[in-house]
C-alpha cells in the first residue's frame, strides 16, 4: 500500500467486485480453546480439555464453509469462539481485517452487528417470555437502527423474508412449531444485517422436510444479502447441499479442508473417507465400500500423541504415533485442498 | 416509494409458504397459565380460601382497630368460657355486648370475644407471612442473582460465588427455629421485630434456588443469542433472565408464606411471639392450651384456622408449580 496508484486500484477492485477482494472475510489463525478441569479442595487446575487445538481456517466473502465432525470434536467451540461468545485461549481472529480478539467491550458490541449466530435447538434459543415480534425487534432498538414506524416496517419485512406472517408478531414462541421457531431465529440473526452468520447445527433438530425448507431459505438469503456462512453440522448431506468448501474436524484439530466437490469425490484423509463411507447412499442397489472404524473417539482430556486419529486409522503407520501430521496441499495451491496426514508426505 | 414497498410486501405475503398457517388461536403465557391453573380443583379451592382470608384480614384490621365493631380487648369476667353461639347475659352493659348479640366463637378465660380476637389475629398472621417472605425473597433474589451471574468474579482469592454461598451455607447450619427464638429473646418484642427476624433467617433457600436458576438460564441459547446480538448485560439480566428465573421462586415463596405463619404461631405458642395486646392465632392457641378439656374451642378454633390457611397456601403453591412448569405445557 505504498503508492496511491495501488490503493486506487484496490478500491476500484473492491467496487467492481464487492466481497471478492483477495482478503478473506474471516481469517482464523491458530485458534485454541482449552477448558480447565479443576479438582481437589482448592480447585486446582489438574488438566486441560483441549476442545480446539490450533485451528486455522478462513471464510471468503459470500461463501459457505461447512465444518463437519462428530459430536464433541469442538465444532461448536470454534463457532462460538469466533463470535467471542467464549474467550479463546490463544489464536488470532480477523474479521474484515479487524482483530476481533483485541476489541474492547464497546467495540465488540458494535462488531456484533456484522456477525451473528443461528442455534441448533429452536426450543431453547427463543426467550419463552417475549413475543416473537419483540425478539426480532430488540436488536434493532438496542443498536438504535430504527424506531417507531420504521422499526415496525423493518420487522414486518424480516418476517416476510423468512416466511412468517407479520400478523403473528404478538405471539409467543411456544405457539409455533420447530421450523417456524427456527425461522424466527433466522429473522433475529438477520435483523442487524450481518455479513457473516455461524449456523450452529441450524437444521439438525428439524424434520427432514422442514430441514429442506430451512436450507433453501438460508441459501436464498445468502444470495439476496451476500452472506457468508460457517455451517457447523454433523450431517454430510446438508453440507453437500449448501457448502462451497468443507473443513473436517477430529478431536479439536482439522484433518482435511477442501472444496465441497473435491471432498466428496476424492477424499484424502482416512477419517474423511470413513465419514463419507458411513453416509447412506439413497439407492438400494448401490454397493458401498464401508470403512468401519473401531473404537471410540478418545477423550480430549488425554488426546493421543502424534496424529490424533492414529488409534482408529485403518492406514496407521509408525510415524503417525509420534509425529504431528504435516499440512499437505493436494493439487494446485489455489484449489485449496489441504490435508493433515502422514500418508501424503 | 412507500406505496411501492408496501405493494411488494403485500405481494410477497400472499406467496408465503404454508408453514405459518393453521396456528391455534393466540394465547399469552398468562392466559395459558390461567387455563392450566383452572383445571386444578385443589389449587382453585386453595386460591378462593386465600382470597377469603385476604378479605377477612383486611376487614379484621379495619373493624377491630380503626372502626371498632368487634372489640377484641373488652374483658368481661362474668362471661368467661362461653361456648360458641352463646348469647351474653341479659344484665351486661350495652357497650360490652358483642356485635350481633352473640359470641359466634365463644369467649376465653377473660371473657374476651374469640371471634373478635381471631379477626384481629388474621391480619397479624397474614401480614407477618407476607412481610417476612417479602424480606427473605428480596435478600435471596439479590444474593442468589449475584452469585449466579457474577459468581466467577474474583474478590481477592475468593470468588463472589464462594463468598455468598459459603455464607448461605453457614446460615443454613443453624437450626432456623432456635436461631429465631434466640434473636427474639434478645430483641425488644414487637410485631415488626418478628417480621424482620423471620424474614432475615429465611432467605437461604431462595438464594440457592435463584442461583441455580441463573446458572441454568445463563447457558440457555436465548441468553447466548442476546449476548451475540450485543444486548447490554443489565438488559440481559432483567429482560431475559429474571423473568424466566422467577416463576419457580414465586412458587416456593407461596409455600414460604405458609411456613412463616407457622413459625409465628410457634413463637407465639412458646410465648416469644407478638406481645399482647395484639391477638395472633398463635397466642390465642397458646392461651387456650391450658383449657383444652374445659373449653376446647379456645384451642381448636385457632388450630384449625392455621391448619386451613397453611394447607391453602401449599395447595396454591403446588398449583402454581404445575401451571408454570414448561414441561407440562399444552395439556
Amino acid at each position: 500500500m505504498s503508492s496511491v496508484g495501488y490503493m486506487g486500484h484496490n478500491i476500484l477492485h473492491e467496487f467492481l467486485m464487492p466481497g471478492n477482494s483477495s482478503q478473506p472475510l474471516l481469517q482464523v489463525t491458530g485458534l485454541k480453546k482449552f477448558f480447565p478441569v479443576r479438582s481437589g479442595v482448592f480447585s486446582r487446575v489438574s488438566a486441560w480439555v483441549k476442545a480446539v487445538d490450533d485451528i486455522t481456517l478462513h471464510v471468503n466473502h459470500g461463501e459457505t464453509l461447512g465444518l463437519v465432525g462428530e459430536s464433541g470434536c469442538g465444532k461448536t467451540t470454534v463457532g462460538r469462539s469466533i463470535l467471542r461468545l467464549m474467550e479463546p485461549t490463544a489464536g488470532k481472529i480477523q474479521f474484515e481485517g479487524e482483530d476481533v480478539l483485541a476489541l474492547k467491550p464497546r467495540e465488540l458490541r458494535a462488531a456484533r452487528r456484522r456477525m451473528q449466530i443461528i442455534f441448533q435447538d429452536p426450543y431453547s434459543s427463543l426467550n419463552p417470555r417475549m413475543t416473537i415480534g419483540s425478539i426480532v425487534s430488540e436488536p434493532l432498538k438496542i443498536h438504535k437502527i430504527a424506531k417507531d414506524q420504521e422499526l415496525q416496517d423493518r420487522v414486518n419485512q424480516l418476517f416476510v423474508k423468512v416466511g412468517l406472517r407479520p400478523e403473528h408478531q404478538s405471539r409467543y414462541p411456544h405457539e409455533f412449531s420447530g421450523g417456524q421457531r427456527q425461522r424466527v431465529g433466522i429473522a433475529r440473526a438477520l435483523a442487524l444485517n450481518p455479513k457473516f452468520i455461524v449456523c450452529d447445527e441450524a437444521v439438525s433438530a428439524l424434520d427432514v422436510s422442514i430441514q429442506a425448507q430451512i436450507l433453501n431459505l438460508l441459501r436464498d438469503l445468502q444470495q439476496e444479502f451476500h452472506l457468508s456462512y460457517l455451517f457447523i453440522t454433523h450431517d454430510l448431506n446438508v453440507v453437500q447441499y449448501l457448502a462451497d468448501r468443507i473443513a473436517v474436524m477430529y478431536l479439536g484439530k482439522l484433518s482435511e479442508v477442501a472444496p465441497a466437490e473435491d471432498l466428496f469425490t476424492t477424499p484424502k484423509h482416512p477419517y474423511t473417507q470413513a465419514l463419507l463411507s458411513a453416509n447412506p447412499i439413497p439407492d438400494p442397489t448401490a454397493v458401498s465400500k464401508r470403512t468401519i472404524l473401531s473404537g471410540d473417539v478418545p477423550s480430549p482430556l488425554n488426546p493421543p500423541n502424534g496424529c490424533r486419529f492414529h488409534p482408529r486409522c485403518p492406514e496407521v503407520m509408525d510415524v503417525c504415533k509420534t509425529a504431528d501430521p504435516p499440512l499437505i496441499t493436494i493439487g494446485p495451491l489455489d484449489r485449496g485442498h489441504q490435508v493433515w496426514c502422514h500418508l501424503y508426505s | 416509494m412507500i406505496d411501492e414497498s408496501q405493494g411488494t410486501l403485500a405481494n410477497q405475503m400472499s406467496q408465503l409458504s404454508l408453514d405459518s398457517e393453521g396456528l391455534p388461536p393466540p394465547e399469552t403465557p398468562w392466559q395459558e397459565f390461567l387455563r392450566i391453573y383452572r383445571k386444578d380443583y385443589q389449587a382453585l379451592l386453595g386460591f378462593w380460601v386465600l382470597m377469603i382470608l385476604l378479605v377477612t384480614a383486611a376487614a379484621g384490621k379495619v373493624l377491630t382497630e380503626w372502626w371498632v365493631v368487634f372489640d377484641p380487648e373488652v374483658v368481661r369476667l362474668t362471661e368467661k368460657f362461653l361456648p360458641p353461639f352463646a348469647s351474653p347475659s341479659p344484665d351486661s352493659v350495652d357497650a360490652d355486648r358483642p356485635f350481633g348479640g352473640v359470641y359466634v366463637l365463644g369467649t376465653d378465660e377473660l371473657g374476651r370475644d374469640v371471634f373478635a380476637r381471631m379477626f384481629q389475629g388474621s391480619f397479624v398472621s397474614l401480614s407477618i407471612g407476607f412481610v417476612a417472605v417479602g424480606i427473605s425473597l428480596g435478600i435471596g433474589i439479590v444474593l442468589g442473582g449475584l452469585a449466579g451471574f457474577y459468581g466467577h468474579v474474583k474478590l481477592g482469592f475468593l470468588t463472589v460465588d464462594t463468598l455468598i454461598m459459603r455464607f448461605t451455607d453457614a446460615m443454613m447450619c443453624f437450626p432456623r427455629f432456635f436461631l429465631i427464638l434466640t434473636a427474639v429473646a434478645l430483641l425488644p418484642p414487637s410485631i415488626y421485630t418478628i417480621m424482620m427476624i423471620i424474614g432475615l433467617f429465611g432467605w437461604m433457600g431462595t438464594a440457592r434456588f435463584v442461583r441455580a436458576e441463573f446458572f441454568s438460564i445463563r447457558e440457555q441459547d436465548y441468553v447466548v443469542a442476546a449476548k451475540a446480538l450485543g444486548i447490554p448485560e443489565g438488559r440481559i439480566i432483567f429482560r431475559h433472565m429474571v423473568p424466566n428465573a422467577l416463576a419457580p421462586v414465586f412458587v416456593s415463596a407461596t409455600i414460604g408464606v405458609a411456613s412463616a405463619i407457622l413459625t409465628e404461631s410457634g413463637l407465639s405458642f412458646l410465648g416469644f411471639g407478638v406481645p399482647p395486646p395484639y391477638a395472633t392465632w398463635g397466642n390465642i392457641l397458646s392461651d387456650g392450651k391450658g383449657f383444652i378439656f374445659d373449653a376446647p374451642w379456645l384451642f381448636f378454633i385457632p388450630g384449625l384456622a392455621i391448619f386451613f390457611v397453611v394447607l391453602a397456601f401449599n395447595l396454591v403453591g403446588e398449583g402454581l408449580r404445575e401451571a408454570l412448569n414448561p414441561k407440562l405445557r399444552r395439556r
